[in-house]
């Protein structure tokens, strides 16, 4: 690091690295009057009373802004690295047997299924994955990045996560607009054209949900629909994890065919635990889960892709239905 | 033995995942204890012993509960010893957000949780700020785009810390913090003159003595008056 932070002022030191303004506000220390001073000057300043009123430490501060502008710096150098591909090589399911394949690779633009009952394993094989497994997690499987035994960064960096999470009870908890929400997640993900990219957010979002929302609609009022094309849009766009784990999109309110070819032109890998087979079948290839290992992985046959034509027409069938039952009329014979 | 602190503020999850961090060690053969501080009830012994896991529980009643912690972490690490466990774990509610019963070179952890809100970070005092691995909680029910801002905001506070999602229903991500806690190297022999990773805060006031009529005449030791004037 060029500059010190012992020795430079605050002013120094923001008008270096703007983004420490973060750390600074995070830990309730007021710079305005204080631009002169360094850190060390600033919290000698306070009295004793004073810090350990507000139970400071003046060590573990200047420590933790060094390591902070050192870490971010690091994050903001780092050309993205990009993922073009993973691969599970097999170990054994939970009564030691080995898995049902040898290795398998999955690379971006492909969607694969997970099925298999609850408790059979899913959330240990997205475990492995997120974990970069190194035959050292209860499976012995081993996760490859491009083929190669990939950077342990992946596994504890804060904002470089290897898989991004979409569940199906998940929520906006938060009390803020649309606007305040992602320019949030913009700022924490250190964005620089922030307007830019939340109105490409949410100008996705609204082309994947049945109904349309505004800027200023708290996210906490946004229908079912509307809410996972919010997040799926957002995630696409922000979130610099190269996969995406999606556990059951429900088919309300959203174009999830649209959703999911979002995501892959985003260059993403989408795992998919579902058992409808409208998303099941849209997957190259499904992976069997059994207790507690990858029993069999089925790539999905032309007679599957035939079969998804027919279930889409069906399917295309109820919604109709739906639309006809919100706007008050009677379901005739024909109307199917 | 290996003694690992875990607190964080109420119902964040921290029994949960203890729960099942241990699961993963008894596959490995680690014997894991724990004793449970908490301040006038808790049922969580029952919970651990359900799923066959010695514990003790200490109440602190009347008295500051990291005050009791730290009288006590002693004789609860003895007794670890005497039982002959490879880590025990101490489990303590964060009550006033403030303290923290970190020991120095002893693993602290810190469970909060994706609900508590995006200030809390910035609200937890030591408890946060001075723990090594920090575990956030009930990441399943908040969006993809919550989990980043809170986890962000968490990593602002305290940069120095491995900061982990750990889903206390699932387990996922128990097994992977388990690996962080065990080190046969970092055993500790006795605690007898460690120290509080950073001091709590000195009370003593006629209340603190039982006093209970409200006001200026009947305050006594350490007071300090709310600034009224300045917003």
């Amino acid at each position: 690091m060029s500059l010190s932070v012992k020795e430079s002022t605050l002013g120094e030191i923001l008008n270096k690295y703007p983004f420490a303004a973060a750390y600074l506000e995070q830990q309730n220390l007021k710079v305005e009057g204080r631009e002169n001073m360094s850190l060390n000057e600033y919290l000698s300043s306070l009295s004793e009373d004073e810090i350990e009123e507000r139970a400071l430490d003046r060590t573990a501060l200047i420590e933790g802004l060094e390591s902070y502008i050192a870490q971010m710096l690091a994050f903001l150098g780092e050309e993205e690295q990009k993922v073009s591909s993973l691969s599970i090589l097999s170990g054994a399911d939970k009564s030691g047997e080995p898995e049902g394949f040898d290795d398998f690779t999955i690379r971006t633009g492909e969607i694969i299924a997970i099925v298999g009952p609850t408790g059979s394993g899913k959330s240990r094989l997205l475990g492995d994955i997120e974990w970069v497994a190194q035959r050292d997690t209860p499976t012995n499987r081993q996760i490859l990045i491009n083929g190669k035994v990939p950077d342990s960064k992946w596994r504890f960096s804060t904002s470089d996560k290897l898989v991004a999470q979409l569940s199906q009870n998940m929520n906006f908890v938060m009390d803020l607009t649309v606007e305040e929400f992602l320019h949030l997640h913009a700022e924490s993900r250190m964005v620089e054209n922030r307007d830019e990219v939340v109105r490409k957010i949410i100008s996705c979002a609204n082309d994947l949900a049945g109904e349309k929302f505004e800027l200023t609609t708290p996210i906490t009022s946004l229908s079912g629909g509307q809410s996972r094309a919010l997040m799926i849009s957002d995630t696409a766009i922000l979130s610099r994890s190269p996969i995406i784990l999606i556990d059951e999109i429900e088919n309300a309110g959203i174009d999830r065919k649209k959703a999911l070819s979002f995501l892959l032109s985003q260059e993403k890998i989408v795992l998919m635990a579902t058992h409808d087979p409208m998303l099941a079948l849209l997957g190259d290839k499904r992976i069997v889960i059994k207790n507690g290992g990858i029993h069999k992985i089925i790539e999905t046959s032309s007679e599957e892709r035939a079969m998804l034509e027919e279930i889409e027409k069906v399917d295309r069938k109820v919604q109709n239905l739906r639309a006809s039952l919100r706007r008050g009329e009677i379901l005739t014979r024909e109307s199917f | 033995m290996n003694l690992v602190t875990v607190s964080g503020p109420p119902s964040t999850g921290k029994t949960a995942v203890i729960l099942k961090t241990i699961e993963s060690y008894k596959k490995q053969n680690v014997n894991v204890g724990v004793i449970k501080f908490d301040c006038l009830y808790t049922d969580d012994d029952i919970l651990y012993e359900k799923a066959g896991i010695t514990v003790r529980k200490g109440l602190s009643g009347g008295l500051c509960p990291d005050h009791y912690f730290v009288s006590n972490i002693e004789e609860a690490f003895e007794w670890g010893q005497k039982e002959g466990f490879d880590v025990l774990i101490s489990e303590s509610a964060g009550l006033c957000n403030r303290c923290s019963p970190y020991i120095k070179d002893v693993k602290a952890i810190c469970v909060i949780d994706n609900l508590s809100g995006i200030n809390t970070p910035k609200k937890i005092g030591p408890m946060l700020k001075s723990a090594d691995i920090v575990v956030i909680t009930k990441g399943d029910i908040v969006s993809q785009a919550e989990r980043e801002v809170f986890a962000s905001r968490v990593h602002t506070v305290n940069p120095g810390a491995t900061v982990m999602h750990v889903n206390g229903l699932t387990g996922q991500g128990s097994f992977e913090l388990s690996t962080l806690l065990y080190d046969r190297s970092l055993d500790t022999e006795t605690l007898k003159g460690k120290e509080l990773r950073f001091s709590m805060p000195s009370a003593l006031c006629s209340y603190c003595l039982g006093e209970k009529r409200i006001g200026e005449q009947y305050q006594m030791g350490n007071v300090r008056k709310i600034n009224l004037e300045e917003s």
